[in-house]
């Protein structure tokens, strides 16, 4: 057995998984006009090789990769491309999306599908992700196979796929594990052999028993490993710790230690994508938050606007206040319901009009529990005070570029400061001035 | 769904429920057995005390806030507990003026000078403590028995005294540091509820009794006697004024039983509680710049 290392800090939320995490996958059907983003992973805007007007089908690539860390992006549908034009995005900005009216008939482009993928070869595996858009689906949107593409030279001790799932509310990787559980040990198969991993490991907090045992039960050689639930248990640099109790150095990649950390819902878009020439145009939802009438887990095509989703899941019983697209811990407010669903919307969460009140804030009694809960060791109220005093050399000394944005301090705080506001806006400061790499 | 009015503000978008008002609060009821105690031994004494010192300051307080056109924030329970606090520090027989004197000059010199709530680095009521002993030495060290008012020596001065009554709190001292037994329950509470991080207390503990042991004096009349239970549990444990780290508080804590048993032991005063902890809030600032923690990832090499 492994012995799992403890991560410094971190807190606990009340767990509110259990209205979503026996609900099984529910398939939703795509609507009648699906908005694709060109930008649904870090890096730049794919650059469409289709025009309006153009018949596509399910599956078909709709724009290729841009840059290194691009991806490109397919058709959730089959149909005919109305526009492409800028529309409403979740991370508040307007970006190009390719608009497609669905002709109801799912026709398929055609699939190179494979038996025995294992048995290709590493660079075939490679270029097969990277063709399928495969993207973090766990939240980051970096590219998969970039990700797995170490420079020379270098080796790998661990592939993780993580399936902690710490943020409180949602349950899409948990029902993944449940329920594809032979699809995620084979992608993460396949992207151990991709990038060369001497070992695999998945790691999944202990509040979910059914996925450990239904892991288990395909897992092989693979060791299925059961972290402490605690936000934020699977923060990649967090789990790295855990697992291999080594620290990523700070401003460094997690391979410079000898591991990569995938999700589990990417695993899963990986063996898709290897095995039966899937294209990544869908992925799990947990619709949840106390104004939904039906909470569930959907399988949503990407481009699916989101009051589409809401309204599979019965609609609202009483008026949200806020919504929130992924985490309650880590997410992001929308502006409207217009915007789609993109590779990396684990969650759609809504908060009743109370619940979305931000409560005032009073002065800082230096209590401390932000310092306590602060994964990467910093003191969050010293960088919040400096970050708001525009001190931005001493935020950068006191390790401003460390933090995580994990929203632990910002969590526990009882004056309720908004730590995190001023640490971003501090971080982005010195990243602007030093021109250092974000 | 038509006029859906969203909130957009940046995540988290979930919050604890404890608040700095629940956490005055909590020390409040944490001082509960204490006042009880206090009310029992020293009969309207502790309340009258208890109670000027508590209205001077939140009055104070409120001045202040109005001044300064502040959103008056009485309601915080910050200023209740400074008051409190006061009032169980000092002997029975303080007469009634001094008490409003030394609480509006807690809050005042304590706290407001230096912007209010969270920017003090003296803790308040120890502020009054000390300006009052300083001004009115005679009045603050006139001590009187419990239940008959009649004129006593306390334990410290005397240098010795039956344990028993150090634990229950049948001897001379201020109205709410005699009882060893109500203080340990309140410090139980709020540890219990998490409002106290154990490091300081018992850091204090620690270095009283291992310089007991080594001074060859008695270790629980040390422990025990004169205030230093009380701020123990309840000045040295304020977050305003101790460190934010975890190896600071560690410090703080074996520093201020250090002090005090110098000030007891070597010094021209019987106790020295109020004087070790004020020093230490001195140098809090620099003991939380020595104990910065590793910053994780830093200095730390990559293993390829
Ligand atoms: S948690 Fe809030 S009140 Fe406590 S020290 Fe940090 S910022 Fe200050
Ligand atoms: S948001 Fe940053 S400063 Fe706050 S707890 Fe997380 S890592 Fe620490």
């Amino acid at each position: 057995m492994r012995k799992v290392r403890s991560f410094f800090g971190g807190i606990y939320p009340e767990d509110v998984k259990q209205t979503t995490a026996g609900t099984p996958i529910q398939a939703l059907s795509a609507p009648e006009t699906v908005v694709v983003p060109l930008l649904q992973h870090v890096g730049l805007e794919a650059k469409p090789v289709v025009a309006k007007g153009d018949e596509v089908l399910k599956g078909q690539l709709l724009a290729e990769a841009e840059g290194a860390t691009g991806a490109p992006v397919h058709s959730p549908v089959s149909g005919k491309v109305l526009a492409i034009e800028p529309r409403p995005h979740q991370s508040g900005h307007s970006v190009t999306a390719i608009v497609i009216e669905n002709d109801g008939q799912d026709n398929w482009v055609e699939r190179t599908t494979h038996p025995d993928p294992v048995q290709l070869d590493a660079e075939e595996i490679l270029k097969r992700i990277s063709q399928a858009g495969v993207v973090g689906m766990g939240g980051a949107g970096f590219p998969t196979a970039a990700k797995l593409t170490l420079p020379k030279g270098i080796t790998l001790d661990y592939l993780i796929i993580n399936g902690c799932e710490c943020e409180p509310h949602y349950t899409t990787d948990h029902r993944l594990m449940v329920e594809y559980p032979e699809d995620i040990v084979l992608g993460a198969k396949l992207m151990a052999k991709a990038s060369g991993a001497r070992q695999i490991v998945i790691a999944i907090e202990d509040n979910k028993p059914d996925a450990i045992a239904s892991l288990k039960e395909h897992a092989g050689s693979i060791e299925i490993v059961a972290v402490p639930t605690r936000y934020p248990a699977g923060g990649e640099k967090q789990l790295i710790q855990q697992i291999t109790g080594r620290e990523v150095p700070s401003g460094g990649l997690p391979y410079q230690v000898g591991a990569v950390v995938q999700n589990v819902a990417t695993a899963r878009a990986a063996a898709l994508a290897v095995r039966d020439g899937e294209p990544l145009i869908s992925r799990v939802v947990t619709v949840t938050g106390t104004p939904i009438a039906e909470p569930g887990n959907f399988l949503v095509p990407i481009g699916t606007p989101l009051a589409h989703v809401f309204e599979a899941a019965g609609g609202f019983s009483q008026k949200p206040g806020k919504v929130v697209v992924s985490g309650a811990m880590m997410g992001q407010a929308q502006f409207g319901l217009d915007v789609p669903v993109t590779k990396t919307t684990s969650c759609l969460l809504a908060l009743t009009e109370e619940e979305a009140v931000t409560p005032d804030s009073t002065p800082c009694i230096k209590c401390a529990r932000c310092v306590d809960v602060c994964p990467a060791r910093l003191l969050p109220l010293k960088l919040e005070m400096f970050g708001m005093n525009e001190r931005f050399e001493e935020a950068h000394a006191y390790g401003a570029l460390d933090c995580i944005e994990c929203g632990a301090c910002n969590y526990i705080c009882p004056a309720k400061r908004p730590l995190l506001q001023y640490i971003r806006f501090a971080k982005m400061e010195i990243i602007a001035r030093d021109q250092l790499p974000s | 769904m038509d006029d859906l009015k969203l909130i957009v503000s940046p995540s988290p978008h979930i919050r604890d429920k404890d608040t700095t008002e629940k956490m005055m609060f909590a020390v409040l009821t944490a001082l509960l057995p204490v006042l009880a105690a206090s009310i029992y031994f020293f009969r309207w004494d502790a309340v009258r005390l208890v109670l000027l010192s508590a209205g001077a300051a939140i009055a104070t307080e409120a001045i202040f806030q109005r001044l300064r056109k502040q959103p008056i924030r009485v309601a915080d329970g910050s200023a209740l507990v400074t008051g409190v606090l006061l009032g169980l520090i000092v002997p029975p027989s303080l007469p009634s003026w001094m008490v409003i004197l030394g609480a509006v000059f807690a809050i005042a010199i304590g706290k407001q000078v230096f912007g209010g709530l969270g920017q003090n680095p003296f803790n308040p009521a120890l502020v009054g403590r000390a300006i009052l002993s300083v001004s009115f030495a005679a009045a603050m060290t006139k001590w009187t028995a419990p239940f008959d008012a009649v004129t006593a020596a306390t334990p410290l001065f005397r240098g010795t005294a039956h344990i028993p009554d150090l634990f229950f709190g049948t001897v001379a001292g201020s109205l709410g540091e005699t009882s060893a037994l109500a203080i340990l329950l309140g410090g139980i509470y709020l540890f219990y509820k998490g409002y106290l991080d154990y490091r300081i207390p018992v850091g204090i503990f620690a270095s009283v009794a291992v310089i007991a042991l080594l001074a060859g004096v008695s270790v629980p009349f040390h422990l025990l006697a004169g205030s230093l239970l009380f701020g123990a549990i309840f000045m040295a444990t304020d977050p305003v004024t101790t460190p934010i780290t975890k190896s600071g508080r560690w410090i703080f804590g074996i520093g201020v039983g250090l002090i005090v048993m110098l000030i007891r032991i070597w010094g021209s005063y019987p106790e020295g509680v109020t004087f070790a902890i004020l020093l230490m809030n001195a140098v809090t600032p620099l003991i939380n710049r020595w104990t910065r923690p590793r910053i994780y990832g830093q200095g730390v090499k990559s293993s390829e």
